[in-house]
């Protein structure tokens, strides 16, 4: 009969040594050099002008500019999501009509570009000159002309809200879908009524999937709001190309919007974060 | 207290209820024992109308439950007057259903402050002695994800129990649970068997149904096959598939 050698036990207690990972090390030090020399360009290279960009960044012009991009992202977001959420709860009805209806105006906001769409209502007054309000089919108590009802600003928040709102359906429904359906039953058999299920049980539920992906969405249309140049509104991106047309300081201006860009999203991705945080209560 | 009349429940082609009778009086517990697929859960779900029946009755305190009769025929009732009958008849779920969002507290006090707008500080008090009942009185301000499957349960019985029922339905209340766990939701529910609540429990633990249950109820292929006091039906089954359902689960 063989002893065995003592390779498991000895008798001293043997160090613990983790695996090296040398490529990772090469990987890091490759990185490192190359933001080394991004940000170098950044600081030497005159052509970035930014004693321009500091100068323009808070420039009266550029701030109302950055105004009406968030009125018009807070115009878009909280109306496209309002819209959408009925548009989610008509799509997930028994009733077929409400469904299909729900279902035709995804297919038909989502199939349109946006551009197209801000450039229709822009031009609604082409289509409908006056807009009268009254009893359907019946006598009209006032009417006005679409064009006073109707200006640039409100054409691009009510093109971006209705864009908005077809993702938006789908977002709110893929949340309401998420909850687990013995969620609506053991609501449902403790007799809680209906809307209070909705929102209280459900709702909150759903927010877990929608949030991350709202957040998407409405960060997605802080910039999206820069298609809205091409109805001549002052906001962001249009604002710098007006500037930089005039002083011809094409780069410092670009780089004064992604700034604003930047800065914007920043906040919008900390807000998210907490409200994540907030429904994601209760769950590791 | 409950008057099952001739209930038939299909599922598309899968006849699952064929004529299902069945009387539970005051007081007393019934245990639902059957293979799987018998159609045990389905009958229970009748009971608080979570599944319309396709004919026959349900009653419960005198109430027809979900209908109301005009001549020869039942008008399904509007969703106000059906939550208000869900009310009366407490329901746990196989898989607890507790609201993963809400405390403990905040789920036991759910139901009580918006189905039957009870006032708030007597929804508390209720709340509190429910989860000394249960044994969660330290729980109350625990989120569920933190509790084990035993625990979940128990704050689901004491839900159930919230909204004062007359009647509380257990949908294989520790089929979910692991082993170990199993012990202490059965000692709640036989803590609620003896204080004389009526209770109606589909359930595969034999020995709960041999010392709590006044009625042992078999169920197969949809049909009552068998029922009586545990000492018959569990011990001297008088059916051949009762027999053999019997001593495969023992």
């Amino acid at each position: 009969m063989t002893t065995t050698a003592p390779a498991v036990r000895s008798g001293t207690s043997p160090k613990v040594a983790p695996t090296r990972h040398p490529f990772r090390w090469l990987a890091a030090a490759g990185v490192v050099l190359l933001l080394a020399m991004a940000a170098n360009s950044l600081v030497t290279n005159p052509a970035w002008e930014w004693e321009v960009v500091g100068e323009y960044l808070f420039a009266p012009s550029v701030l109302r500019a950055v105004l009406l991009t968030l009125e018009l992202t807070a115009l878009g977001s909280v109306f496209g999501f309002l819209l959408g959420g009925v548009l989610a709860v008509m799509r997930l009805s028994p009733n077929p009509l409400l469904s299909s209806v729900a279902w035709g105006y995804v297919w038909v906001f989502r199939a349109v570009p946006l551009i197209l769409q801000l450039l229709f209502w822009y031009n609604l007054a082409l289509l409908y000159p006056r807009l009268s309000f009254g009893i359907p089919f019946g006598p009209g108590f006032f009417d006005v002309g679409t064009m006073d009802l109707i200006g640039p600003v409100t054409a691009a928040a009510l093109g971006l809200a209705l864009h908005q709102a077809a993702y938006a359906a789908e977002i709110v429904r893929g949340g309401l879908l998420a909850v687990e359906p013995g969620q609506r039953e053991a609501a449902a058999a403790l007799g809680i009524p209906r809307t209070r299920r909705f929102f209280r049980i459900i709702l909150p539920q759903a927010m877990r999937s929608i949030v991350p992906n709202a957040g998407n969405e409405i960060i997605g249309l802080v910039k999206g709001t820069s298609v809205v140049y091409i109805m001549a509104l002052p906001e962001l991106f249009y604002q710098v190309q007006v500037i930089y047309m005039r002083n011809g300081r094409v780069v410092a201006l670009l780089l004064v919007a992604a700034v604003w860009y930047l800065a914007l999203t920043t906040v919008l991705s900390v807000v998210q974060h907490y409200i994540e945080r907030h429904y994601g209560r209760g769950r590791a | 207290m409950i008057e099952i009349d001739g209930v038939h429940k299909s599922f598309g082609p899968l006849h699952v209820l064929r004529g299902v009778s069945l009387t539970v009086g005051k007081g007393e517990v019934t245990v639902v024992l059957g293979p799987s697929g018998s159609g045990k859960s389905t009958l229970l779900r009748t009971i608080n109308h979570l599944e319309k029946v396709d004919a026959g009755t349900v009653a419960v305190d005198g109430e027809l439950v979900g209908y109301r009769r005009a001549g020869d025929v039942l008008h399904e009732l509007p969703e106000r007057d059906i939550l208000r009958q869900r009310t009366k008849i407490g329901f746990v779920f196989q898989n607890f259903n507790l609201f993963p969002h809400l405390t403990v507290r905040e789920n036991v006090a759910e139901a009580p402050l918006s189905a039957q707008r009870r006032p708030r500080a007597e929804v508390a008090a209720t709340v509190d002695r429910l989860l000394l009942r249960v044994g969660l009185s330290d729980k109350a301000d625990a989120y569920p994800g933190t509790l084990s499957g035993g625990q979940r349960q128990r704050v689901a019985i004491a839900r159930a129990l919230a909204l004062d029922p007359k009647v509380v339905l257990f949908d294989e209340p520790t089929s979910a649970l692991d082993p170990e766990l199993v012990g202490e939701v059965l000692d709640v529910m036989r803590d609620l068997a003896r204080s004389g609540t009526t209770m109606v429990v589909v359930t595969h633990e034999i020995g709960f149904a041999r010392e709590a249950a006044d009625t042992v109820v078999f169920l197969d292929e949809g049909l009552v096959v068998e029922q009586g006091p545990p000492g018959q039906v569990i011990d001297h089954p008088r059916h051949e598939r009762t027999r053999a359902f019997i001593s495969r689960v023992l």
